[in-house]
């Protein structure tokens, strides 16, 4: 069937959107950020564990509950009714360009009359979209919002990248990629890259923070406003293990259609190979957390090298190396 | 998991010298406790995807032997020695080897222990309540009416599913002690010995597969699964000799293909039938539906569609009248075009002579278009399908060189014996079908018709139903103990006043407390709404969640 053009042109236009209001939204957070004052002094219990790095330390924890975080604004309420409402309208227009971005993945996907997952340019919008939903569910769940900025700055990055050097017209698909499969395999992987993106981005602020909790001097203009390291190591933990079991049952999927496509279910193919590479480094990352040690700020770099292959495979595996993989539909 | 930090390593000097068996002991003992430890397991996590990177990143030998021999010619030395550090073969070299043993013998030598206690606190009983349940970092107490036994035996109705152990202590109070969540380890390990047990059937399979490459043609031609020879490649697992191969026969009928405008094929189907078991001696033929992600499968092995070309059909006509026909594949150069190259070749009838036969042989070598279109003479081909088809050929006439012992690729005449003089150009033409062209001799060459060809694949895997089934139970394992969350709750009642009399006559003291075991945060809130609705049951009100205690 042939591509509807204007539904394709109207996809377009909503990911340019959506990238706008992204950024707007962006600029809100930081807004908000710049306006605030750095949060309140943490309670200094919860400094010690924080400086100590472990929340998870075994058997007994008689800590519990000394670490868990003020509310995001504690202590501050009264006097920053500007920046409250900065914030939650940074939070209102990042659901906005949600819903534009959802728009435009469907659009694709009528116009092409097949899943919008079908090259690079797509992968990548919906990642993004999905680190962006992920990163909202979250937000309900911990005091997270002064993150925004920094989830969103690489969502842009991504979507820049997707939309000017990747993007790719919309076009039907290879036999190869016709198959609910490959469908299931590609959503899930893909979903599971942008819920790793939240930990990623939150062990990055990790170390900074820790960074300035041991040296009040370092990173000192915004690290203060940046939540604790328990919250940080506790938001990257959690979604992690959503994540990693999706990202496994994606990788199985993967197998199960390589199986029945190209007659084997596992062959370190390149983009096999690096997402074996990828799950590896996560299944340290949940080891570290467990081992004395390696928690803390070792823990947090595993967890971005998990990101960064993941990334890694996104980009270079597609892009630069030829496997049975390389149908992305670029170059 | 709780405690998981290695077991220390304390060695006491042994009195005086210690013996040679002694000092071997231990030397094993330490070896086996270091690499069993946590920390040696994540080094050699790290190990493993460090070690299989380079198989990313530099060309493989079992996907790609011409890349490798390329890269090793661009880059000279480095090339080589990594080609002698085993580099090209990653997964199956020494060192990615040896790192996948250790870290499977790390996991064996962590899983025996953990599953001893795994059995031990499955056997054990929920632990002793503290002296002071107001020291826990969550704990809730209240006085109510009633006595400890009715008030505890209302609240343990409300711990359904939870694992409790009610003592008594002192001879006065009643305790509970309740714990849930044990199913996380339980998900734990099944975690870890499905990966043991991945680990073992994708070894395996590596043994015992194998696997194989074959054209056929379209119209009607078999391929039978009795031996190596009936491949045009075959890559056998390490215990594969080719010789026992599972029997079956397909006949392919024909081949279908959509494309795109732009060439871009978009869909491949082709009507073959099948026999395998018992249809192999009744010669019963099984009708199938062959596309790209639908196999099929049979005798244990399964039959892909790879790809297509074609196979351009020529009749020779040799001056004495006797005819010949040819009918070979050509090779796809070009995948959005089809635009092939081949050659066919013949042996001119009735001559026995080897002599005159060298003289003799004709090859028809040259490109075929599916869509043709010629420029200054020159074929190209503008789209994969059969709308124009056209031959752009090359004929020679000698000695083909078949004989000379290093076999010739049969896509391509002997270039070799071109250059010697032994095999001569005599004619180029280009031909649509139906079209002939005549040669100085006065043999003719027709360029009948076209059909099409099949690649298949032919994949054995004893094994892979094994590793699908354990990579699931893995996947099951990981959520479980990923999710589920460790708790502890202890309950005391007692008499609020035991001796009788007074104020707290006929009222008993509930206290509550709790631990996380896992995942801490959060528990407070998940403490408050329990201890609620205990308290709630022991005062004999109906439960209301949220309600403070
Ligand atoms: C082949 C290598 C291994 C892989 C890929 C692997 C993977 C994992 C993964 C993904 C987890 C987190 C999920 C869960 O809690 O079930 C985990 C947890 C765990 N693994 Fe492994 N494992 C390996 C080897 C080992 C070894 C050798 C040990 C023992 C020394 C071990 C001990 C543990 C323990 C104690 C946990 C629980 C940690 C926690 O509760 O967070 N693992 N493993």
């Amino acid at each position: 069937m042939p591509v509807d053009e204007a539904l394709a042109q109207n996809s377009t236009y909503a990911y340019v959107a959506a990238v706008t209001v992204y950024v707007l939204s962006m600029f809100f957070y930081l807004a908000e950020q710049a306006f605030g004052r750095r949060a309140a002094a943490q309670p200094a219990k919860e400094l010690v564990a924080a400086s100590g790095g472990a929340i998870d330390s075994g058997a007994v924890d008689t800590t519990a509950d000394t670490t868990e975080e003020p509310p995001d604004e504690a202590g501050v309420r009264g006097d920053r009714p500007l920046t409250e409402r900065l914030g939650r309208m940074a939070v209102a227009l990042t659901v906005l360009g949600a819903g534009i971005h959802v728009v435009s993945i469907a659009l694709r996907g009528l116009a092409t009359h097949r899943w919008p997952l079908g090259n690079m340019y797509e992968f990548m919008s919906f990642v993004c979209l999905i680190a962006v939903v992920a990163w909202l569910v979250m937000l309900r769940r911990f005091p997270i919002r002064r993150l925004g900025a920094f989830v969103l700055i690489p969502v842009f990055i991504l979507m820049f990248l997707g939309g000017t050097v990747l993007y790719t017209q919309a076009e039907p698909v290879q036999p190869a990629l016709q198959s609910y499969w490959l469908i299931i395999h590609v959503t899930v992987v893909s979903s599971a890259s942008g819920v790793l993106l939240v930990p990623g981005v939150a062990s990055v602020l990790y170390l900074v923070r820790g960074a300035y909790d041991r040296d009040p001097k370092r990173f000192a203009r915004f690290a203060p406003r940046l939540p604790s390291t328990v919250t940080l190591d506790r938001l990257a933990y959690r979604t992690t293990i959503f994540g990693f079991p999706l990202f496994t049952f994606g990788v199985i999927c993967g197998a199960i259609w390589a199986e029945s496509a190209w007659g084997r279910f596992w062959g370190w193919d390149p983009k096999e190979t690096t997402a074996f590479v990828a799950w590896v480094v996560y299944a340290a990352y949940l080891h570290s957390r467990a081992t004395a040690g390696w928690r803390g700020n070792r823990a947090a770099m595993i967890n971005i090298l998990g990101f960064a292959v993941m990334i890694f495979n996104l980009f270079f595996v597609n892009l630069v190396t030829t496997g049975l993989h390389s149908y992305a539909g670029v170059g | 998991m709780t405690t998981v930090d290695e077991p220390k390593v304390t060695e006491t000097p042994p009195p005086g010298r210690p013996g040679p068996v002694r000092a071997t002991v231990a030397f094993l003992r330490n070896t086996w406790r270091g690499l069993t430890a946590m920390r040696t397991a994540l080094v050699l996590l790290f190990l493993l995807a460090l070690a299989a990177m380079p198989g990313a990143l530099l060309p493989q030998r079992a996907l790609n032997e011409p890349k490798v021999e390329q890269y090793i010619a661009t880059h000279g030395w480095w090339g080589q020695l990594l080609d002698r550090l085993q580099f090209y073969t990653v997964y199956s070299s020494v060192w990615f080897a040896s790192i996948y043993v250790l870290l499977f013998v790390s996991l064996v030598g962590c899983l025996l222990p953990r599953s001893l206690e795994y059995v031990r606190q499955a056997i054990a009983k929920p632990v002793l309540i503290p002296r002071n349940l107001a020291r826990l970092p969550h704990h809730a107490r209240t006085e109510v009416d009633g006595d400890p036994a009715a008030v505890l035996a209302a609240v343990r109705g409300r711990l359904r599913g939870w694992r409790q152990a009610q003592r008594t202590e002192d001879g006065r109070a009643l305790t509970l002690s309740t714990e849930r969540g044990f199913v996380r380890e339980t998900g734990n390990l099944v975690f870890h010995f499905a990966l043991l047990g991945l680990i073992v059937a994708f070894a395996l399979g590596k043994i015992f597969s194998y696997s194989g490459q074959v054209i056929v043609l379209a119209n009607g031609s078999e391929f039978c699964n009795s031996g190596v020879v009936d491949y045009d490649s075959f890559t056998p697992g390490l215990r594969v000799d080719g010789t026992h191969l599972d029997p079956f026969c397909v006949k392919v009928n024909d081949f279908t293909a959509g494309y795109q405008s732009t060439g871009e094929a978009v869909h491949y189907e082709s009507h073959i039938q099948y026999q395998s078991g018992a249809d192999l001696t009744t010669n019963t033929w099984r009708p199938y539906d062959l596309a790209v992600n639908s196999p099929l499968r049979t005798a244990g092995d399964r039959v892909y569609l790879l790809g297509h070309g074609y196979a351009p059909q020529f009749t020779v006509t040799f001056p004495n009248g006797q005819v010949r026909t040819g009918l070979i594949q050509w090779k796809p150069d070009d995948m959005t075009t089809l635009l092939s190259e081949g050659a066919t070749k013949f042996d001119p009838p009735d001559v026995t002579d080897p002599a005159q036969l060298t003289k003799r042989q004709l090859a028809i070598s040259g490109l075929f278009a599916p869509t043709a279109l010629f420029q200054n003479g020159l074929i190209t081909s503008t789209f994969p399908a059969l709308t124009a088809p056209a031959v752009s050929l090359d004929v020679y006439k000698g000695n083909l060189g078949e004989d000379n012992g290093t076999g010739q690729s049969i896509f391509d005449i002997d270039q070799s014996m071109v250059a010697d003089g032994r095999l001569k150009l005599v004619a180029k033409a280009n031909l649509r079908p139906g079209e002939s062209t005549k040669l100085a001799d006065g043999t003719t060459i027709r360029f009948d018709t076209v059909e099409q060809w099949v690649s298949l694949q032919v994949a054995h895997d004893p094994t892979q139903d094994y590793v699908l089934l354990f990579a699931v139970l893995m996947l099951l394992g990981l959520i479980t103990s990923l999710t589920v969350k460790r708790r502890r709750v202890w309950v005391r009642v007692s008499s609020a006043n035991p001796d009788g009399d007074g104020d707290g006559a006929g009222r008993t003291v509930v206290e509550i407390g709790g631990l996380a075991r896992t995942d801490q945060a959060g528990y407070g809130e998940e403490f408050t709404r329990l201890s609620a609705r205990l308290l709630d049951a022991a005062r004999g009100v109906a439960p209301q969640v949220g309600k403070d205690a």
